[in-house]
């Protein structure tokens, strides 16, 4: 049984098979993705203020990161994303771009030891990056620019298990985008 | 150098992203501004974008509208038909109550109407920020908008400028928690500041427990934050409880009540006076006086009818002390046949007993009763009803003290 995991941790570890998981997309997907998802924060909140929960950059953060598996490209989509969030909010720039640049990172790291496929672990992942940005985001609001924010944790539980709920089905579309061959 | 580089790539990587925007944050933090140039970038960007989508919406809506507007329309006419000339008045009516309902243009009258400068802005999207409330505006420094300017409705304030951009400008919404104004009761001028929560009620801090403000009172602006000029309206106080050392006053924001969609930026703001809270003018009912009793024995001897200054009559059942003792006055007056103001003698003896006892009845004979018992009381202990002093309200006119 060790020898299995073993084997499989070897295998898996494996340079060819890692390039195997990596997903590739159209260059207008990666820059028109992230661009709609901050378009759709900017926008249908306006009309819809509940939707104001559903935090889609995060969402396109962390599939890109996942479906790469490469930290470096995970770390440059989180900081692009979230300085672009940046610079459409009332804060500081840099905010959300550190906060996503480590939900970048860990998500890219972790695509390396997880079945990324799988609706259940994408699920999983997406609720903890999600539960984690809020409370990163709140922690750096507060150290850095001495913010007094609340940090409500049963509301911030609920958005995270909600943002998760809608993270399965969208991760499902934009596996459509993938470039093939 | 190189060798560690390649095998902690991506650490690196990571390191250099943070702190990069660690100095970028430091940066903005330290000189109190901005990056400009990345926020001009991304707002330009953005801007056309929500322009577009905000021009295809309103057009669907639109067309959706005219399209029911137009269902209406023929089945009024089916109506017109049976009843042509009241249809149309009522036509006409309603015409001209939903232009003037138009809220484009009752933005335009109160724009004319108003002292101070205003431009008429769109709100065309929100900010990223988590739980901000934060709007974006069409209009920019372009059309001449600054940072801090102040945000209106004709409903009242909405909020003030954070950042202007050549296209859009940024309005920080009075919900917003770091949101702060200088406002004013409406009836007692109580001084407080404006504070947003992040949802729908803002309040208002810094209110003294002593001093007084009711529920259903408004608030205006004061002019003391040098952001909103002074009498614009606030909103409405639903709640005020007593707080620790402030009162804990939380108003509904009255600019905010009719959706954003159509604002107007202060861009030259005139101070005027806070209204004045209007008395309520309910009508009060006054009954008609009553009309003056003629004496029947005055006018059938030919007296005059105010020269005896009768006792009144007591008619109806006894409701005050002083009704009391004027009905005892009548009876004494009675049983002793004396005539107020009239009879000579001075008073009647106002201590006989109107109400002997049985037993005394029985064995006092005729005659004595009323001197007797008369003697009693002026020599034992007296009623209290008897000898207690008249009071004023019970005066008799006419009649002397005894």
């Amino acid at each position: 049984m060790s020898d299995l995991g073993t084997d499989f941790r070897l295998d898996f570890s494996e340079p060819q098979l890692l390039k195997k998981g990596v997903s590739k997309y159209h260059i207008a997907a990666i820059i028109g993705i992230p661009l709609a998802a901050i378009l759709f924060q900017v926008y249908v909140p306006r009309f819809f203020e509940r939707l104001s929960y559903l935090e889609l950059p995060l969402l396109v953060t962390v599939y890109f990161s996942l479906m790469r598996r490469s930290p470096v490209a995970g770390v440059l989509f989180g900081a692009g994303i979230g300085l672009a969030q940046d610079s459409l909010s009332h804060n500081p720039l840099g905010m959300f771009g550190i906060v996503k640049t480590l939900v970048g990172y860990f998500a890219a790291s972790m695509s390396q030891r997880f079945d990324v496929q799988n609706a259940g672990v994408r699920l999983v992942l997406s609720f903890f990056f999600c539960f984690f940005h809020q409370f990163f985001y709140w922690v750096l609001g507060r150290a850095l620019l001495g913010e007094a924010l609340d940090l409500d944790l049963q509301t911030t539980l609920v958005v995270a298990v909600l943002n998760a709920l809608v993270a399965v089905p969208l991760f499902h579309i934009l596996d459509k985008l993938k470039v093939t061959g | 150098m190189e060798f560690f580089l390649n095998r902690y790539r991506n650490l690196t990587v990571l390191l250099v992203a943070i702190v990069a925007q660690l100095v970028l944050l430091a940066y903005q933090v330290k000189s109190n501004g901005e990056v400009r140039l990345i926020r001009v970038w991304a707002v330009s960007a953005v801007t056309p974008l929500a322009r577009v989508i905000e021009a295809g919406r309103s057009g669907t809506v639109h067309f959706v509208r005219d399209y029911f507007v137009l269902l209406n329309v023929r089945e009024e006419n089916q109506r017109l038909k049976t009843d042509l000339d009241r249809t149309k008045m009522d036509n006409q009516y309603l015409r001209s109550e939903l232009s003037t309902a138009d809220r484009a243009k009752s933005l335009a009258i109160f724009q004319q109407q108003s002292p101070s400068k205003t431009i008429a802005a769109h709100v065309i999207g929100n900010t990223t920020g988590v739980g901000a409330k934060v709007v974006i505006v069409d209009r920019g420094t372009g059309s001449g908008v600054q940072k801090g300017m102040a945000v209106i409705t004709p409903d009242g304030i909405v909020g003030k400028v954070t950042s202007a951009y050549p296209t859009a400008s940024f309005v920080l919404l009075i919900t917003d928690p770091s949101f702060a104004a200088g406002v004013i009761s409406q009836k007692n001028h109580v001084h407080g500041t404006l504070k947003g929560q992040g949802y729908s009620t803002v309040i208002v801090d810094y209110v003294q427990n002593e001093q007084k403000v009711e529920p259903g009172e408004q608030f205006f602006t004061s002019g003391d934050d040098r952001i909103f000029p002074k009498g614009l309206p606030v909103g409405e106080t639903t709640v005020v409880r007593e707080g620790k050392s402030y009162k804990q006053i939380f108003v509904t924001p009255s600019g905010l009540q009719n959706g954003l969609e159509e604002v107007l930026i202060v861009t030259e703001g005139v101070h005027m006076p806070i209204p004045e809270v209007q008395p309520t003018s309910q009508p009060v009912h006054l009954q008609d006086p009553p009309p003056v009793e003629s004496s029947d024995s005055s006018t059938t001897d030919g007296a005059p009818a105010q020269a005896p200054a009768q006792p009144p009559k007591q008619s109806g059942p006894l409701t005050t002390d002083a009704d009391r003792l004027v009905d005892q006055y009548r009876k004494i007056g009675e049983a002793e046949k004396h005539v107020y103001g009239q009879s000579a003698g001075g008073a009647p003896n106002f201590n006989i007993n109107l109400n002997p006892r049985p037993a005394d009845a029985a064995t006092a004979p005729p005659g004595a009763q009323s001197s007797a018992s008369s003697r009693a009381q002026s020599s034992a202990s007296p009623p209290a009803q008897s000898t207690a002093p008249l009071p004023p309200a019970a005066k008799i006119p006419g009649a002397k003290r005894p």
